[in-house]
């Protein structure tokens, strides 16, 4: 009997096996297929990050060779900026290159403070643009806040905590991991022996702003954004910040600062911007 | 043809097409109000559970639609001036914050009006009026961050945020019948086989739309007012004809 | 990232200690909060036990609003602002750790006295712990979209007030699901649909207000 071929039950049958072996393939082939888009998916991102990220990492970390320093670190370009209805300055341009310094001079309310912290990032410029090795700091952001360091008016120290407290704090918030004798012999060279771990709020005026200024030694910022560094500071003191920035300057650093008083660094041309 | 998109969002452009536009919004508006009222006093029938009280729907539905859309337009206004920094926007956002909260308290009011004689009294915790309620706290706390900061771009900057952040209510003051069991009607406009009576389905479209028009005239003044107050240094606000009065 | 968040929970710690003042401050106010109530709607119990929640979750509202106003404002006045959104981490790491600590100083004790309020009150004990486990879940959101307000109206005068009227309605969902939590256990109904909802908002609240805060703080300071 030729039941073998013809028989439709036993074909039924088999090819409902068959359906069931193919559903499990297929099954197995899904998740197969799944997962391999999936990986593909992930590679392609993974790809497209790097093919994004790495011409930038290249450029950056050529520019931070040493044979390139010449280039302009620092570049501002026809910037403007105001307070409120009050237009401060425009069309202002400098650049700043390694182991330059220069003093932003003008009157009371001519918008040095504004222009500082505009360097700085908190202010949003009206126009212009600010540039730090080639890149917009508002696009760099915390690479570049890795690389400047800034002193205000004001001199961001707790009442409540000790000066050595206060300098370590400051210094983890900077992104340095200071250990207790860094910052005892910052302190000490501040001048501010025996006085470490006193809470500053019995500090003076003039001590206090030494604890701010201290920061100036414990970090490795290359960029220094100094408002007023002078002001409450004896002579002794004065003497030491212009040592101080005289070492930052001849280690490449840069320096921008304001000041009333008048400070001689030794060995480098001042270069000066006079805000009308 | 190259056509110029942002020709009005300076505020050159804008304060000359405002003032234009704004007669024929206040008009229309008016007009339309009158007869959105008629039908809906004198034409629409008395409700068979409800008798005459119903028809101060016609002024509470409209209204609390309008402060929940004037809500969503400042929060995109908002975002519009936060992200992109276009002057214009925030002043069009600050511009429709007070008469948001105008419409916000004018429901409110309406609807505890209707609520006494339904309900038998004023006021009902219920889910949609309190969200209202809320709604109307948002747009107050918009307009007091704008007053208390004196530097413009920061007010106008920090106002945004906070209107983007309170738009995060509106979708539960909108969901709100959903997620909490409460008193209140379920929304009768429907987009298929509505349950009211034509002319009230008049009346109501015709008041909403006199809301809107009454909105965008008011709103177009009052940014006139905030473009001439913050623009007030410059040339052109001087050379205009009715400066020069 | 995790030291800078380490290092700025645990600054903020010290400067709580050594300004111990502050911190039971808030702890006095929401106690006497709590306490004014049967004072003021008489003392039958079935009537204190029904408001217990309601009480103690406006209480905790109230007594977070006092202590929001100092979180960025005494860095702001001192510098120390500044210098944070100078650092080279992200900003939104170093609010959720002033955050963080915020709610260590100011809304933990809270949850810590609320068990011995809710007694004053002849709260059951399962209404307790549901209470207990709400507010664990909700003061963090508290003082989380309280720090947006804080950001906001930072060095602004009359600060204070402006700040209840912005946060106090964004609070609002905290408070429904909060107590409807200890009203549907005292109820027999479920209570996970609520602090489901609850933990949800915690961790909207995470992911989202760092940021916001961040973005906060930039608007002000400008």
């Amino acid at each position: 009997m030729n039941c073998g071929y013809y028989n439709p039950c036993m074909h039924a049958g088999d090819s409902l096996k068959h359906l069931h072996q193919l559903s499990r393939i297929a099954a197995l082939n899904f998740v197969l297929v799944r997962y391999v888009t999936y990986t593909c998916m992930v590679m392609m991102a993974g790809f497209w990050y790097l093919a994004l990220s790495l011409p930038e990492a290249i450029v950056y970390n050529l520019q931070n060779v040493k044979i390139l320093g010449f280039l302009f670190m620092l570049e501002v370009s026809n910037l403007a900026c105001s307070r409120g209805d009050h237009r401060l300055f425009c069309g202002l341009n400098f650049s700043l290159s390694s182991g330059q310094i220069m003093q932003v001079q003008g009157a009371n309310g001519s918008g040095k403070t504004s222009l500082l912290r505009t360097l700085c990032g908190f202010m949003m410029p009206d126009e212009g643009d600010i540039v730090w090795r080639g890149g917009s700091i508002r696009e760099l952001d915390e690479d570049y806040y890795a690389e400047m360091l800034y002193l205000g008016h004001l001199n961001a120290i707790k009442d409540e905590l000790s000066a050595l407290e206060n300098l370590r704090i400051s210094a983890g918030l900077s992104g340095v991991d200071l250990d207790e004798k860094e910052a005892v012999a910052a302190l000490r060279r501040m001048g501010l022996r025996g006085r470490e771990l006193l809470p500053t709020k019995v500090l003076s005026q003039g001590q206090r702003r030494r604890v701010a200024l201290a920061r100036l030694l414990v970090s490795d910022a290359k960029l220094w954004i100094l408002d007023e560094p002078l002001t409450a500071l004896d002579v002794g003191a004065v003497a030491l910040i212009q040592e101080l920035i005289g070492e930052h300057l001849a280690q490449q650093g840069m320096v921008i600062f304001t000041t009333h008083q008048p400070l001689q660094v030794a060995g480098t041309e001042m270069r000066s911007l006079t805000l009308s | 043809m190259a056509i110029n998109w942002f020709k009005y969002s300076a505020p050159t452009t804008f304060y000359g097409l405002a003032g234009k536009l704004i007669p024929w919004f206040a008009i229309s508006a008016a007009i339309l109000f009158a007869i959105g009222l008629y039908i809906g006093f004198v034409v629409a029938p008395m409700d068979a559970q409800q008798g005459e009280f119903y028809r101060i729907i016609f002024i509470h539905v409209p209204a609390s639609m309008m402060s929940m859309f004037l809500y969503m337009i400042m929060a995109g206004y908002a975002a519009l001036g936060l992200i992109f920094n276009t002057r214009l926007s925030a002043m069009m956002a600050s511009a429709i914050a007070p008469t948001g909260a105008l419409f916000a308290l004018i429901s409110l009011w309406t609807g505890a009006l209707w609520g006494k004689p339904m309900w038998g009294a004023w006021w009902m915790w219920d889910a949609r009026m309190t969200s209202e309620l809320i709604l109307l706290f948002l747009y107050l706390g918009f307009i007091a961050l704008h007053a208390s900061i004196d530097d413009p771009r920061r007010a106008d900057r920090a106002a945004a945020l906070l209107a983007i952040i309170g738009s995060v209510n509106v979708p539960i003051i909108y969901f709100s019948v959903k997620w909490w069991n409460t008193l209140h009607q379920g929304a009768t406009i429907k987009f298929s086989g509505t349950s009211m009576h034509v002319a009230m389905q008049q009346a109501m479209f015709t008041m909403l739309l006199a809301c809107w028009l009454y909105a965008i005239a008011v709103v177009l003044t009052r940014v006139r007012s905030i473009i001439l107050e913050r623009e007030r240094n410059t040339t052109w606000i001087t050379e205009l004809p009715e400066m020069k009065r | 990232m995790l030291d800078l968040l380490l290092l700025v929970i645990q600054r903020d710690l010290v400067l709580a200690m050594r300004r111990r003042a502050d911190v039971l401050t808030t702890l006095v106010f929401f106690v006497m909060v709590v306490s004014l109530f049967p004072l003021g709607v008489g003392p039958e119990l079935s009537m204190l036990r029904k408001m217990a929640p309601g009480v103690l979750w406006v209480a905790a509202l109230l007594a977070s609003m006092l202590s929001l106003g100092r979180l960025f404002s005494a860095d702001y006045l001192d510098g120390t602002l500044e210098q944070m959104m100078l650092a080279p981490q992200s900003l939104s790491m170093l609010v959720l750790g002033k955050m963080t600590a915020h709610w260590m100083v100011s809304g933990l004790p809270l949850v810590l006295m609320a068990p011995i309020l809710g007694l004053q009150f002849d709260m059951p004990g399962q209404e307790l712990g549901i209470l207990i486990i709400g507010l664990l879940l909700g003061t963090p959101i508290l003082s989380m979209i309280g720090a947006i307000g804080a950001a906001l109206t930072l060095g602004l005068r009359g600060g204070g007030v402006l700040l209840s009227l912005l946060v106090l309605p964004l609070c609002i969902p905290v408070l429904i699901f909060g107590t409807g939590a200890v009203e549907a256990m005292s109820s027999g109904l479920s209570v996970v649909s609520h602090l489901s909802l609850l933990g949800a908002l915690l961790v909207l609240a995470l992911v989202f207000t760092p940021w916001v805060t961040a973005q906060a703080l930039r608007i002000s300071m400008e």
